[in-house]
């Protein structure tokens, strides 16, 4: 379901807990799904003896799909003009993340009209993972 | 870093949909997809950083002739010594990979951007070209200096019509963040 302009006010949001308890299985199939099988995110030994990092880590772009989820359940499927992140902090297993959207601007290009949304993903210590922005097509 | 040949497939986007943990039917149910504004199964938002599938020299991808920088017998299969064996700081890691920019080689993700031109379906194929971007540094309290890098991909379809264009910035820390 889409989004109607003349219902959304800017200020509006919306936010989903995007995962509960990250599993380092759930990394290793995306690793599998992606094809990106950068071992920092998938293998200990590696991780921990050469990388020098305390334990695995998420994908940037896992974190970045998952808050995708959020995003499109909010805007409607096929929706998105836009879509960008910044990767502020690591995402390591057990991590519970929480994805929210906000509006921050509705306006109209060319007939059609859009809504700007300010993204973040925290963790459960409530520490941002994620910072962006989606743009929208919404309907009048 | 050019892909020729993207074929985009409904298995793929159903395994990368699972992997983001994304249930929504559009991603895998050709009968309710029918039934949406958008027609058929679309991929889901980030679906295009999969064509990492599809090129044939993607470095974070271990290949049967090659060294791979993963653990087997030792830590990492490119390390000159057995980490077991070293003594102090002077082992080495033979990867090449830190001449790639816009990616996290050797180094991390630190932004992606996509701009949708239009959504991709099952029967796409599409080709990407991949050029560098800018060029930066940053001093961080936390990590030392920070060296960034940019790169744009352009994902056309057969017509040659600009899919999607993605940004990816990657970053060179000085130091391991571990936060």
């Amino acid at each position: 379901m889409a989004l109607s302009a003349s219902q959304l006010n800017v200020g509006d949001s919306y936010s989903e807990q995007i995962v509960d308890d990250l599993t380092r299985t759930q990394i290793v199939q995306y690793a599998g799904a992606s094809g990106d099988y950068n071992p920092v995110h998938t293998d200990e030994k590696f991780v921990t003896e050469v990388a020098g990092y305390p334990t695995v880590f998420a994908h940037g772009m896992l974190t970045m799909g998952m808050t995708g989820r959020m995003v499109t359940n909010y805007v409607g499927d096929g929706r998105l003009t836009y879509y960008g992140v910044r990767f502020t902090s690591q995402v390591w297993p057990g991590d519970t993340l929480t994805a929210k959207a906000e509006v921050a601007d509705i306006r109209d290009e060319d007939g059609q009209k859009l809504v700007d949304l300010t993204i973040t993903t925290t963790n459960q210590d409530d520490r941002p993972v994620l910072t962006g922005q989606a743009t929208a097509r919404l309907d009048d | 870093m050019a892909v020729e040949r993207f074929p985009v497939e409904a298995s793929h986007i159903l395994m990368f949909a699972r992997s983001i943990g994304d249930t929504n039917p559009i991603y895998s149910d050709p009968e309710y997809a029918a039934g949406t504004e958008v027609g058929s199964i679309i991929a889901p938002p980030t679906f295009a950083q999969s064509s990492a599938q599809f090129d044939p020299d993607y470095f974070l991808r271990p290949k049967p002739d090659k060294k791979w920088f993963g653990s087997g017998r030792t830590a990492s299969g490119t390390l000159v010594r057995d980490l077991s064996e070293a003594d102090g700081n002077d082992v080495k890691d033979e990867r090449e990979d830190d001449k790639q920019s816009g990616s996290a080689a050797g180094g991390l993700h630190a932004e992606q951007h996509f701009t949708y031109h239009r959504h991709l379906k099952p029967g796409d194929v599409l080709h990407t070209v991949t050029y560098d971007g800018e060029r930066w540094e940053k001093q961080s309290k936390r990590a030392g200096i920070l060296k960034f890098s940019e790169a744009v991909t352009e994902y056309r379809d057969e017509d040659d019509e600009l899919v999607i264009t993605a940004k990816g910035v990657g970053v060179v820390t000085e130091k391991v963040i571990d936060n």
